[in-house]
């Protein structure tokens, strides 16, 4: 067997059979590779597909034509007349935006006691907001919308943001973030005449940086795909964030595929571009979080 | 190093008052409200146990507990050992490697809504799904896969693994990577094959990662309502209606809040259960 199973190879010194075994073998890979990325991006391929068809192509056409017969944006154009997509993105950019800063803030401000001051009860505090991990938030949708109903923050982006701004979670993966500095930095600033708060915001704020990056990150996409919560919360369609607007396509348009295609594709562009902008991040920071 | 005695509780102060309004006040509210009779309209009214021995009774309830049971059945595995081996397919350095990774991964970016419509229209029994099952001569009749009881949730249940597949062999490739290069060749010299590799190497080194997927992905699938709500709203005649869907119906569409509390106590009581229970087993294994 050759070590390119598992990585690249690491002589060159193969012979012409080694070779051509190699070739063959990456070749075998390359088809697998493709035949994984049909599966998981063909179906979104399709809908695009779906999206460009003009008017006079019948979209339920058995078998399906694959490719469009003449490529129209025209879908795109009505679709954006008639679907608020600004006010949408507007309102899910507030959001995501807003919950971002306050969970990376709050979780960086609890991390930091819980992994570098030895305080009394530490461990208590710290197991019991880890313990939050494993109630469901689907227990906890009937009295936190009571409650946001009582503070009157129903269809407003304060109900949508204050339950997700600190996350067990985050405190977790950034005190695993903070854990590894070494601890001689916080003493020579202390000597310094630093206080902690200035020790927390300029030392080790910092040296967490790929922490905070991770989370900011999985709190941007939780945020921005939440569905469940900006369901219960708002009724106002004004307020509704894109997931929520998109979920209307389908009784607005009821059967034209082609604008509900339209539409959703809409949607995705800007989550795409975070994506494609930031994806060293995502899959890294995943990595990360679980080796911490 | 010394400190205030306040100091530690400054910094704490904002993320526990979130966590103490948004998780310890409403986890209490929500037992208490399990025992009430409460329609936000009047003052909630004590009732004992009698939304648990309702519940008890409630064919709708066990139905859709039973729903989510066979969600958890068929879900969790596949998303426990599918992944391992996209992970195994992703773990090398060849060109463009990165760019099938982002690839696999944007289903798990794309909001259920949207991953919702897309699937909606390849379900469509004259839709490119049945299209290429007949292709293949999988099948010979079109599968009325939404409109079916026999297939709602099944469909489902598709959706919400492929959905996963990217996220969860993420972990799992950083499960692969921190399995030393040495040991591959060692097997290698000891003329392990492919599969032995596979059997003997990969898994038992993952373990660590399997428990984490697999007590992640039972959580998630107990907790499914998304998919359902997007793609087939619960339907045909309830065949797709799970534990989530359930306690969402009863609460914010029928107004029972403390009979649809009492189902998210139950709700919660068995995610536990699982949690411990994938500890247990899969935790002994590897002494964690």
């Amino acid at each position: 067997m050759d070590a390119s199973k598992f990585g690249a190879p690491k002589r060159n010194n193969y012979s012409y059979g080694k070779k051509m075994k190699l070739i063959f073998k990456n070749l075998l890979v390359y088809i697998l590779l493709i035949l994984v990325g049909i599966v998981l991006i063909g179906p979104f391929l399709w809908l695009l597909s779906t999206a460009l068809k003009s008017g006079s192509e019948n979209i339920f056409k058995y078998p399906p034509d694959l490719i469009p017969n003449h490529i129209t944006l025209s879908n795109f154009s009505k679709v954006m007349e008639a679907f608020p997509f600004w006010r949408y993105l507007f309102n899910s950019t507030v959001v995501s935006i807003f919950t971002v800063i306050l969970n990376t803030l709050f979780c960086s401000l609890a991390a930091y006691p819980l992994a570098r001051i030895n305080f009394k009860g530490r461990n208590i505090v710290f197991l019991l907001i880890i313990s939050t991990m494993i109630i469901p938030f689907q227990l906890l949708m009937i009295p936190i919308y009571i409650l946001a109903i009582n503070l009157g923050l129903q269809n407003t982006y304060a109900g949508m943001i204050l339950p997700h701004i600190t996350t067990a979670f985050g405190i977790f993966i950034i005190r695993q973030g903070m854990i590894t500095i070494p601890f001689e930095l916080d003493e020579s600033a202390f000597m310094d005449g630093a206080n902690r708060f200035q020790i927390w915001w300029r030392i080790i704020l910092p040296l967490t940086k790929p922490s905070i990056v991770t989370l900011a990150i999985f709190t941007f996409v939780s945020s921005w795909d939440d569905f469940l919560w900006p369901l219960i919360i708002t009724n106002d369609q004004n307020m509704y964030t894109l997931p929520l607007g998109v979920n209307m396509l389908m009784g607005t348009f009821s059967s034209d595929w082609r604008l509900i295609s339209a539409g959703a594709i809409i949607s995705v562009i800007p989550i795409i571009i975070v994506f494609v902008l930031l994806q060293k991040y995502f899959v890294n920071g995943l990595k990360g979080a679980i080796k911490g | 190093m010394k400190h205030h005695p306040l100091t530690p509780l400054l910094f704490l102060l904002p993320g526990c008052i979130i966590l103490g309004t948004f998780i310890f006040y409403p986890t209490i509210n929500a037992i208490w409200l399990s025992f009430t009779n409460y329609n936000i309209v009047d003052k909630p009214k004590y009732v004992g146990l009698e939304n648990y021995n309702q519940l008890f009774h409630d064919s709708m309830f066990w139905y859709s507990l039973y729903h989510t049971i066979i969600y958890l059945i068929c879900v969790v595995p596949a998303l426990v050992i599918l992944p391992i081996f996209l992970a195994i397919l992703v773990n090398r350095k060849i060109k463009g490697i990165a760019f099938f990774r982002s690839v696999y991964y944007i289903p798990v970016v794309t909001s259920i809504v949207v991953v919702g419509i897309t699937w909606d229209w390849l379900y469509k029994d004259n839709g490119l799904l049945n299209y290429i099952l007949q292709l293949l001569n999988l099948i010979n009749q079109p599968i009325h896969w939404l409109t079916s009881t026999s297939t709602s949730l099944i469909a489902v249940m598709l959706v919400t693994i492929w959905k996963g597949l990217g996220y969860y062999m993420v972990i799992y490739l950083a499960g692969l990577q921190s399995i030393p290069d040495e040991l591959y060749e060692a097997a290698e010299i000891d003329g392990a094959n492919s599969w032995k590799k596979t059997t003997r190497i990969i898994f038992p080194l993952l373990m660590p990662s399997i428990l984490i997927v697999s007590i992640m992905s039972s959580i998630a699938a107990m907790k499914v309502f998304e998919e359902i709500y997007v793609i087939t709203g619960g339907g045909p005649l309830h065949s797709s209606e799970t534990l989530v869907f359930y306690i969402f119906k009863e609460a914010f569409d029928k107004l029972n809040m403390g009979y649809a509390s009492a189902a998210g106590v139950i709700l919660f009581l068995i995610t536990l259960a699982l949690s411990v229970a994938n500890l247990k087993i899969l935790g002994k294994e590897n002494n964690i």
